[in-house]
């Protein structure tokens, strides 16, 4: 092998293999990304049922309903609209009516809103960050909601630490 | 008062670090010993008032001193004496100020047992270090000073946030920074040789050492981070692709390619230019992380605040240092003159294609934790970029890398023979064979994926150790002279083969845990049984308990398998009244390398009780090899080729002098 052949046999893996992780990280961008939204975007931007998607905004106070099983129901609001959404499982420790809450999951074709994970915002003084901002983009912000608004969001039923 | 004594300490630390950055810098210039010479003073003196402003922090946390804002924030009088200490770095600007401590610490070191290096490079690099050193202190000093007062001083503090509140805040933090500063010498050294335009075989062989240390310190960083995360959160996940972790993983992967690249480097004299850009490209992506942890631009638990002055100034910091030094590199690196001829089968070659594809597994990374910021600051749309997009890229780059970690040491330098090496593993391929078909045999209609991971694992494994019988020609000469000549290999030799057999290691237990794993939910009343796996778990009820600064809701189960009693678990909700929130403090029990694991959701109304349940087969490997990797490391950081570092040619020195 001369000189000029070994290095082509160098460049030529290297290609092939950023040629393979860039396709692995186009593929899985294509279909594995989440995109966040509000009730108010889940009407307005007509999202279609079964798309996975995280739904923020608070839990509407005295919407939970617990069923049989550790099934339980809930509305979503931005202070705008509302969505109803259903989850079987543990709910994560800070899950309270009327604070914030981001669901992932999908709408089914009745328009409820089967949520998969749940995550629940961190502490008493904090509110997960896209929820803020949500709420606030709709108006309905309010200070006493927490000062330090974009800080610790959000490890629960299924998430970060 | 010590308060006060602790910010003027990092004050003058400030100062010292300005002298450390520029005189030996002079001292180069006009080729004065003296001057040159006043690095590794400094170094350890701005070590020693870094340390006492520590030090202040501390004491203020723990006479529990509220007219501290920071102490104010994050302490409270009842908590106990573990987490008044850990709780210094329990918040942005104590882990700040640990970040500088472990910066000056490594400058410290290299001026206490840098003896062997040459001292125009070792003057340089401290001087390079003081400047990341004056980049930071600044930071903390300008906008998250620790030791800001609040008048006037509260009675009582707000406590630390309980999830904080664990052993695992006491050991992990310091670690992970141990690692990923520590990585910040390599970057000092790479741009001193860089600046020097001296960059040889021996600069590899003097770095190593560096390199290893931060590396062995990462890695129980992080393996020590997963473990919390996996007892502390309640529901038994040991790694969440969480930005924070990926923050510590990418420095990981590009310091496991730099100690790579440095092999090759330090032996045949090539891939020059290559490791000292991973050299750079390691600490830039611990800057990265820094970034991304510290500036408030991702919500996670390790981000204490948000300001955006900080953002701006770690961003500054970033540009400053990233910017700058590939710079350097751009200009310097084409005068490097590449040595070392080799075919693509041989050792170089496989040590090429490790790196290859540890950073491009590295790229998909960083493209997976920056990705959603990009696409929020530049359309608004707001997306998560979670496990799944992570198994599906960082997982198949890492299979192939995995199998050719087998061969790697087999090969010889310069040229070999694959046939050849192929015969040899035909061993650890047999084992892997037998392994994937016992597993199919044991575990019909488990998913296909398993046996494979298993057959992997076990090449992986016994790959490793047939590096070593090869070396010591096991089966070709006698056991004792196999013997005696394995004890003879260089540890370095050992080093590869442990820390490549913890690499197998892990990868059996996250195959176990991932693919055999068993969950179950259940919400149970006293005296109800609940089943997992052949173990019969009953609920006895929950009862309170009293903590320092918490209240505890035990509950008892007993544990049997097959009507025979093996234990009793004891899972916890914990109620911290000061910030009025819940922690779920989950029950663990090991049996052999797998473990049963338990924890307590919410009370229904009804009085039922919600119980997480799951068996975690073979878990503990995930741990245990990564254990074994830093062995491994330490191993070969005992070598004595490092301790005694290279020799100095006299002849090299006396025809680099004319050059300049």
């Amino acid at each position: 092998m001369t000189r000029r052949q070994r290095r082509l046999v160098l460049i030529g893996t290297g290609v092939g293999v950023l040629a393979i992780a860039a396709t692995l990280v186009l593929a899985a961008l294509k279909d594995s990304i989440v995109f966040f939204n509000s009730p108010t975007d889940l009407v307005d931007k007509h999202i279609g049922a079964g798309t996975r998607i995280r739904l923020g905004g608070l839990v509407k106070s005295g919407s939970l309903v617990r069923g049989d099983n550790l099934a339980v129901q809930f509305a979503v609001t931005d202070g705008n609209k509302e969505v109803a959404v259903a989850y079987r499982g543990v709910l994560p420790d800070l899950f309270r009516e009327g604070q914030g809450v981001v669901a992932e999951g999908a709408l089914d074709a009745a328009g409820l809103f089967r949520a998969d994970t749940i995550l629940a915002k961190h502490d008493e003084t904090y509110m997960p960050k896209e929820v803020a901002e949500a709420l606030k983009k709709q108006g309905h912000w309010k200070d006493s909601y927490g000062s330090a608004a974009a800080a610790p969001a959000a490890p629960a039923a299924r998430s970060a630490r | 008062m010590i308060a006060e004594l602790g910010h003027y300490a990092l004050v003058l630390a400030l100062g010292l670090a300005l002298v450390q950055a520029v005189v030996p810098f002079w001292g180069a210039r006009s080729r004065d010993p003296v001057l040159l010479a006043i690095a590794a003073p400094t170094a350890i003196a701005q070590f020693a008032f870094v340390g006492a402003s520590f030090l202040a922090l501390v004491w203020c946390h723990v006479v529990s001193d509220f007219s501290v804002l920071t102490v104010f924030e994050n302490s409270h009088s009842a908590k106990p004496l573990i987490y008044k200490i850990s709780g210094v770095w329990g918040n942005h600007e104590g882990s700040m100020l640990l970040w500088i401590l472990m910066l000056a610490l490594f400058g410290a070191l290299v001026a206490g047992f840098g003896g062997n290096l040459p001292d125009r490079l070792k003057s340089t690099a401290l001087a390079i270090q003081a400047w990341i050193a004056v980049a930071f202190e600044l930071f903390v000093l300008v906008t998250s000073n620790p030791f800001t007062r609040l008048v006037p001083a509260p009675l009582e503090g707000r406590d630390l946030n309980p999830i904080l509140q664990d052993p695992g805040l006491a050991v992990h933090p310091p670690l992970l920074y141990l690692g990923y500063v520590g990585f910040s010498i390599t970057f000092s050294f790479a741009a001193a040789a860089l600046i020097e335009g001296r960059i040889d075989a021996a600069w590899a062989r003097r770095v190593r050492p560096w390199a290893l240390t931060a590396w062995i310190f990462l890695t129980l960083g992080i393996a020590m981070g997963s473990y919390w995360a996996y007892y502390t959160l309640g529901w038994g996940g040991w790694w969440f692709w969480d930005p924070v972790e990926n923050a510590s993983l990418m420095p990981w992967l590009a310091g496991t390619a730099l100690l790579h690249s440095a092999v090759v480097m330090e032996k045949r004299d090539a891939l020059k230019i290559w490791t000292i850009l991973l050299a750079v490209l390691a600490f830039s992506l611990s800057l990265v992380g820094t970034f991304l942890v510290r500036s408030g631009v991702l919500t996670s638990v390790h981000t204490f605040a948000n300001d955006p002055a900080r953002g701006v100034f770690i961003l500054a910091i970033l540009v400053m240092f990233i910017g700058g030094s590939f710079a350097l590199f751009a200009w310097r690196a084409p005068l490097l003159k590449q040595g070392g001829l080799f075919a693509p089968i041989s050792r170089e070659g496989a040590l090429i294609l490790n790196n290859l594809f540890l950073i491009t597994a590295c790229a998909t990374v960083f493209v997976g934790t920056l990705y959603p910021l990009a696409l929020e600051a530049l359309t608004g749309e707001k997306i998560s970029v979670g496990a799944p997009f992570f198994n599906a890229t960082f997982v198949p780059l890492f299979i192939p890398l995995l199998i050719a970690m087998s061969f790697g040491p087999l090969l010889s330098w310069k040229r070999s023979d694959l046939y050849g090496i192929a015969q040899r593993l035909v061993g650890a391929l047999a084992v892997a064979v037998v392994g994937i078909a016992a597993t199919f045999a044991v575990e019909s209609g488990g998913p296909v994926v398993a046996p494979f991971g298993v057959g992997l694992a076990l090449f992986v494994m016994i790959g490793a150790l047939t590096d070593l019988t090869e070396r010591a020609g096991l089966f070709r000469s006698s056991f004792g002279t196999a013997i005696r000549r394995a004890g003879g290999l260089p540890r370095s030799a050992w080093g590869t083969m442990i820390a490549h057999f913890g690499v197998g290691l892990s990868v059996l237990g996250i195959v176990g845990e991932a693919q055999w794993g068993a969950e179950r939910i259940a919400s149970m009343h006293p005296g109800e049984t609940v089943s997992i796996r052949h173990y019969d778990l009953t609920f006895d009820g929950i009862v309170p308990r009293a903590g320092p600064n918490y209240r505890d809701f035990v509950g008892k189960f007993t544990v049997k398998r097959g009507g025979e009693l093996i234990g009793i678990m004891q899972p916890s909700r914990r109620v911290y009244p000061v910030r009025a929130m819940t922690t779920t403090q989950s029950a663990l029990m090991t049996r052999g390398m797998s473990q049963l694991y338990l924890s307590l959701g919410d009370p229904e109304p009804d009085g039922r009780t919600t119980v997480r349940l799951y068996h975690k087969p073979l878990v503990l490997l995930i741990w245990l090899g990564a254990a074994v990797m830093v062995l491994g490391g330490a191993m070969s950081l005992s070598d004595r080729r490092l301790r005694v570092g290279a020799p100095r040619p006299a002849r090299a020195r006396a025809l680099a002098q004319p050059a300049e």
